[in-house]
């Protein structure tokens, strides 16, 4: 059961720039490693996350195996109009998760 | 006569064994290079160098402008607090496309891509890495002009991130 976390200051001044944490929980198994069998384990990890804004991209990643164990992500945006951020992460073996988190801006 | 033949038997004998010793060798080694061959080379130096050619392309890398924070010595690779930020006025004109973080030693030479723009108000990223070894990190910034600047930070790391165990 993915279990994401994010977090925004819920009520900025328009024109601030606010930070955006997200966290999720994911394995991000790296198809670099064998089991106690010698056994390959297969790759599953986050391949990809976008954050919308009311529905316009505002960051995207593109990750890697060398992405932790349940990714973490810090990055930034002008708090513009209120509305819905939105936070998607997609990956191997048809993950998709998505979030949402409303914001209001006075 | 007796003892030749002797002798010549265990000629024989020494030769089958020799025979067997490199057959058993061969065999061995044969065994060996397709286990060698299941793991998949580590990203070496040259191949970080290829991974930032193949993003960059012909642009030269500057540096400046980028900060890459990561401590200097690191206990355990596999999570690794790794932040990335840029000098960028992030205006319409002029801000940050992107950044890339690129390592030496893992068994890729990627870490992670992120696409950014002007709605960022600020060009900066954090997250958790996995580093396998003692080795350079980098951070490369692509700006709205198509210029290209960096920063390298060489990481110690006692217990890097295992590849071969489970968890």
């Amino acid at each position: 059961m993915a279990r994401a976390l994010i977090k925004v200051s819920p009520n900025p001044r328009r024109g601030e720039i606010i930070e955006i944490k997200t966290l999720i929980s994911h394995e991000m198994e790296t198809g670099f490693r064998h089991s106690n069998t010698g056994a390959a384990i297969p790759r599953d990890i986050i391949t990809t996350f976008v954050a919308t804004y009311n529905g316009e991209e505002i960051f995207s990643a593109q990750l890697f195996p060398a992405i932790a164990a349940n990714p973490f992500l810090t990055f930034y945006t002008i708090a513009k109009d209120s509305g819905t951020l939105e936070f998607r992460w997609t990956g191997d073996n048809g993950y998709a998760v998505s979030e949402q988190v409303k914001i209001a801006v006075e | 006569m007796g003892e030749t033949g002797k002798h010549g038997t265990g000629q024989a004998s020494a030769r089958t064994r020799r025979e067997l010793l490199w057959v058993a060798g061969t065999v061995a080694l044969g065994g060996v290079l397709p286990r060698l061959a299941v793991h998949p080379a580590a990203a070496t130096p040259a191949s970080m160098k290829s991974a930032i050619a193949a993003v960059i392309g012909e642009a030269t890398l500057n540096a400046g402008r980028v900060k890459l924070e990561i401590p200097p010595l690191v206990e355990n690779g596999n999570t690794v607090a790794c932040a990335v930020a840029v000098e960028s006025p992030m205006t319409a004109s002029d801000y940050v496309k992107a950044i890339h973080v690129f390592n030496e030693k893992n068994p890729q030479p990627n870490v992670i891509s992120v696409k950014l723009g002007p709605r960022a108000g600020r060009a900066a990223i954090a997250t958790r890495i996995r580093l396998s070894d003692t080795q350079t990190v980098t951070a490369i910034a692509e700006m709205s002009d198509g210029s290209f600047w960096s920063h390298s930070v060489e990481v110690v790391i006692t217990l890097g991130a295992c590849l071969e165990d489970p968890l």
